[in-house]
């Protein structure tokens, strides 16, 4: 059952995927492009990461579409037609891809206890954070008191990144209104 | 029982993409991903009664707010061409007035 749950994401994942490839109207692959990432979120959800599903569903299908949606307002609707086939970025693309299927051959199995992720930090997070810190949910005590310091900064980071591209995108639009203004 | 219900929102996933690949216009597209969104609740809350788990159903209300933000966000782009400032001018000026009329004549 599991099986086929993963075999139907991933085959209507590599559609999607196609279908970005295939497509010149650029929002269309907009859209495909969001519905990629909420496919790759159901993916994180069967393989048991609901945290990392919840930050691809909300980053993926949420801002990043928004963002791109503001790039293509700023920039053209269709894509130009590529010049002619060159080899070598798909040689690069599928070596790049060959080295990291290579590399998941030594990890160890999806959920194995013997995996070194799960053998040495993690009972000790798992037995000690209710009395060190009394937060029930132990992943929250992790990022919010074992890695305060590391989350206040993941943050600062993601904001400012934010409020850079939203200055960025905000500047040139109202750049191009003004322009449109005069000549009118 | 469950997993007929994941066969047929799959075979209703299958559907949507079609017609995000295909729809002529940009509203289907835009209802495309909105409904997309829409299973993949539907999908979730679906597989935490598969696995015997269904603690993943507070999960799948929070995914029903981003799906509906977002929807709203690429609406929002269509009608103002802009995410944040949405007010091109201070109200009552000329160019103001002229523009909002342009708006409504185009949509």
């Amino acid at each position: 059952m599991e099986l086929f749950i993963n075999l139907t994401l991933f085959s209507m994942l590599v559609v999607t995927a196609l279908a970005i490839l295939r497509m010149r109207h650029l929002f269309a692959v907009v859209m495909l492009s969001s519905v990629f990432s909420l496919l790759c979120a159901l993916l994180f959800v069967t393989l048991d990461a609901v945290d990392v599903a919840f930050t691809e569903a909300a980053v993926g299908a949420g801002i990043s579409s928004v963002l791109m949606l503001g790039t293509m307002a700023l920039t053209a609707r269709h894509e130009k037609m590529p010049r002619e086939f060159s080899p070598i970025p798909l040689i690069v693309v599928v070596a790049t891809g060959a080295v990291l299927i290579y590399g998941t051959l030594d990890m160890p199995d999806f959920g194995s206890p013997d995996s070194p992720a799960q053998a040495h930090l993690a009972t000790q997070y798992l037995t000690q954070s209710p009395t060190d810190i009394g937060v029930p949910n132990v992943v929250t005590a992790i990022l919010a008191s074992y890695r305060g310091y590391d989350t206040l900064g993941e943050t600062v980071v993601v904001f400012t990144a934010c409020v850079g591209v939203l200055m960025l995108i905000g500047g040139l639009a109202r750049r191009r209104r003004k322009q449109g203004e005069e000549t009118k | 029982m469950f997993l007929t219900a994941a066969i047929a929102l799959f075979i209703g996933m299958i559907i949507v993409l079609i017609r995000l690949y295909a729809g002529p216009t940009l509203y289907d597209r835009v209802l495309a991903g909105n409904a997309f969104g829409t299973y993949t609740v539907l999908f979730i809350g679906v597989l935490g009664f598969l696995t015997g788990r269904p603690d993943f159903l507070d999960i799948a209300l929070l995914y029903a707010l981003i799906n509906f933000v977002g929807t709203i966000a690429i609406l929002k782009y269509f009608r103002y061409r802009a995410i944040g400032d949405t007010s091109p001018a201070p109200r009552g000026t000329p160019a103001a007035n002229g523009r909002l009329n342009d708006r409504g004549a185009k949509s």
